[in-house]
């Protein structure tokens, strides 16, 4: 039986688009497709992202000339707390699970997820997480006033959450915004691993999948180990706070760093949960736009998985300041070290895809090169920070401030923004204007760069985090005037991307099913796709089906 | 640019057979393996905790060991294991029969439990605010017991459809994914055994 490929190309019309209706509202509360839930994740995931974008903005001008009186104490311990809390739980998970839930069955030629309906229900429990804990805003009746957020800092370090020192309620807001926001996402990563495991279209074998696929695989595998322990931690905190248990009370007996040792077992984990899918933007976006095939598939999928073992023994690093004793130090100082070898990998593949590439400078590939470069910078810092003595110098000082969000911001949203460009023409069938994507990354990258290359000096000069003002004459005037300088940048940056997606969605020109001439499955589709992904399940002989397809005289399968 | 012209034959993939994992296994073992993440959280506190209560009452004055609650729940992984064997060879009745045991078996398993608890609460007043101990025992206890309760609310489901003639051989999946479901609470129990009433005492 010979099945002709062109099958795997969907000449299904889309859907009529006709004036918003009633029950248009309806049908977004109750859908179960995971293109839509992928797309209330990132549009739930933007809102918070400009609500922790207020947060930062306004800890700049506070902290941007010494003495000042913008905020008070009370209110800048909240919007450390919040930004943090806001950004890892309710930005970084959500827009990378949308990415997922809208990326990966059309990837692997799926009609939907493995578990439609859990997968509505993850979305809407992380979605109620997201308002509780901004509703602490109104409803927690703190210590100050009515309303009180929570102010124990993202990580939350016992004894300071014990009812004791955190009366009120609102430090609960933030349990079990936390917890709720832990159950989505357990749901989501289930739903992931096995719609990558089980619904894989005809001929599509594990060592034929696209990276994306792949390195969502490995992220979501890393949920359910680290994730659930924050779970874990959160039901005995709550205990704590409730019932009078002792885990973390150390009038009892308890231990403030087996609380930290509980969270940082989930923290660390967690930054490769939300880097593992940047590197997947990265590995869709380079080649296409080198117009070269992924340089080492192998080499990228084994670094990957690599990854997402040594991650999981390396979390006593946030630690070295409690003092875990010699044995303990060289053990985590070892491990530190040795992830940076696959992330070396990585980076090194990138490089060789682009090398020799007729590379095409549109802004997601922009993005891409500003990531290659700033996550570069990030790791080498991080080599730094993974030194045990260097780190009891630097540590909760604002050069640590400055190294992770080199990661979260420079890698991390950089990747995010260059597959927003990316994929924007197959989720909306029209393309982003380029020449307002080049004004958000000039003005980004100038505002990324001020904020975070300057930060790093006054941690050096011993500035220490989440003070709320500093006195003159320390040293520290100047830079962080700078850094609030480029922190104006980047919002500026920011509004020019949301001006750009607005503005797209009406007057951005057709993108037609393959706008950018790329090679998985996704852009054999129409833009945007129909409910049902593909009119005909595909059928794939290799890594590149579409190559294949537009090359019938040099398909890729002669070569695997 | 796109030739959506040309036609290839596909050679070879379309003859051979193409199956993948059933959605339902492969999505208990990822929840099973987010549980027993959180389990392995519980048990560290548990053992962390050992021995460093400021006060009494200590595992050794108070626990026994549960040998026939032990037994009961042991005994249910196999009678759940018959179950879903039984209906893979369309005998509806002895599945009925198997299921109505499973459930009979974790229902006196709990019922120990709690005659457990109320003899520490009410005779040697042990209580989760008591110490470390009552602490860290009554949440791992608790949370093993919790799976226990929410194992039985589908066994229950699962043999009322039985019981009604709802049940048929397509369900044998089905209901054998609910069994790995029950095996992983018995292989917690084991892990519980061990740490609180051999390795605590």
């Amino acid at each position: 039986m010979a099945t002709p490929v062109m099958e795997a190309i969907d000449q299904t019309q889309s859907p009529p688009q006709g004036p918003p209706r009633p029950n248009v509202i309806y049908a977004w509360l109750t859908t179960v497709d995971h293109k839509k839930i992928g797309l209330m994740y990132i549009a739930y995931a933007l809102v918070f992202l400009l609500v922790g974008g207020v947060e930062a903005v306004l800890m700049r001008i506070q902290l941007a000339i010494p003495n000042n009186h913008f905020v008070s104490p009370q209110v800048f311990n909240q919007l450390f707390t919040m930004h943090g809390t806001t950004m890892v739980f309710f930005v970084g998970m959500p827009i990378l699970f949308g990415f997922g839930n809208y990326l990966v069955p059309l990837m692997i030629g799926a009609r939907d997820m493995a578990f439609p309906r859990l997968n509505a229900f993850s979305f809407w429990i992380s979605a109620f997480a997201g308002l509780l804990l901004y509703f602490s805003y109104f409803g927690a009746s703190g210590l100050y006033a009515a309303g009180s957020a929570p102010d124990v800092g993202w990580f939350a370090y016992a004894p300071l959450t014990a009812k004791v020192f955190s009366p009120g309620h609102s430090t609960d807001y933030w349990t079990l915004a936390v917890f709720l926001s832990g159950v989505g996402s357990i749901g989501t990563a289930l739903n992931i691993v096995t719609t990558i495991l089980c619904m894989r279209c005809k001929g599509m074998k594990m060592s034929r999948m696209p990276l994306l696929p792949w390195l969502y695989l490995v992220m979501a595998s890393l949920v359910f180990v680290a994730v659930s322990p924050l779970t874990a931690a959160q039901i005995m905190l709550t205990l704590d706070r409730y019932i009078g248990s002792h885990f973390f009370d150390t009038q009892a007996g308890g231990s403030a760093v087996l609380w930290m040792h509980f969270f940082w077992i989930f923290g660390h984990p967690e930054v490769y949960v939300l880097v593992l899918p940047a590197f997947a933007f990265v590995n869709e976006i380079v080649p296409v736009f080198s117009r070269k095939a992924m340089f080492g598939y192998p080499a990228m999928v084994a670094a990957s998985v690599s990854i997402g073992f040594i991650s999981l023994s390396v979390w006593a690093h946030h630690m070295f300041t409690v003092g875990l004793g010699p044995v303990g130090n060289t053990f985590f100082v070892f491990a530190t070290m040795v992830i940076s070898v696959p992330t070396g990998i990585k980076i090194f593949n990138w490089l060789a895809t682009i090398w020799g590439g007729k590379v095409i400078f549109a802004t997601p590939m922009m993005f891409c090169v500003g990531f290659l470069f700033q996550f570069l910078i990030a790791g080498l810092t991080g080599i730094m920070l993974s030194a045990a003595p260097f780190d009891w110098q630097l540590g909760n000082s604002y050069f640590v401030v400055a190294h992770f969000h080199y990661v979260l911001v420079g890698s991390i949203l950089f990747a995010i923004f260059g597959a927003f460009y990316y994929w924007y023409p197959k989720v909306t069938g029209r393309m982003m204007s380029e020449t307002l994507g080049k004004w958000h990354f000039w003005l980004f990258i100038i505002g990324f760069h001020l904020t975070f290359d300057f930060m790093h000096v006054p941690g050096l000069l011993g500035m220490p985090r989440r003070i709320y003002t500093y006195e003159a004459g320390r040293g520290w005037e100047s830079w962080n005037l700078i850094v609030s300088i480029g922190a104006i940048f980047q919002a500026a940056g920011i509004l020019v991307f949301c001006y750009n997606m607005v503005r797209s969605y009406y007057r951005g020109k057709e993108a037609g099913h393959d706008p950018w001439d790329a090679w998985t499955l996704e852009w054999s589709t129409p833009s945007p796709p129909p409910a049902y992904n593909f009119a005909i399940e595909p059928t794939v002989n290799s890594r590149r089906p579409l190559w294949d397809l537009k090359h019938p005289e040099d398909p890729d399968s002669d070569y695997e | 640019m796109m030739n959506t012209s040309s036609t290839i034959p596909v050679a070879g993939s379309s003859e051979t057979p193409w199956t993948l994992p059933y959605r339902g296994t492969i999505g208990m073992a990822c929840l099973i393996l987010a549980e027993a993440a959180i389990f392995i959280i519980f048990v560290v506190a548990y053992i962390f905790y050992i021995g460093k209560s400021l006060s009494g009452p200590t595992p050794a004055q108070v626990l026994e060991l549960p040998i026939f609650g032990t037994i009961c729940l042991l005994s249910s992984s196999i009678t759940v294991h018959f179950a879903s064997s039984a209906l893979r060879k369309n005998n509806l009745r002895g599945c009925t029969a198997f299921l109505a045991g499973t459930v009979l078996l974790g229902a006196i398993f709990l019922v120990t439990t709690a005659l457990e608890w109320h003899h520490l609460i009410y005779d040697k007043g042990l209580t989760i605010q008591t110490n470390l101990f009552g602490t860290t025992y009554y949440s791992l206890v608790g949370l093993h017991a919790t799976h226990v309760v929410v194992g039985l609310i589908m066994l229950t489901l699962a043999l009322l459809f039985a019981l009604t003639g709802h049940l048929k051989e397509e369900h044998e999946k089905k209901l054998e994914v609910l069994s790995l479901y029950w095996h992983f609470v018995d292989a917690v129990w084991v892990v519980v055994f061990l740490v609180v009433y051999v390795l605590g005492r």
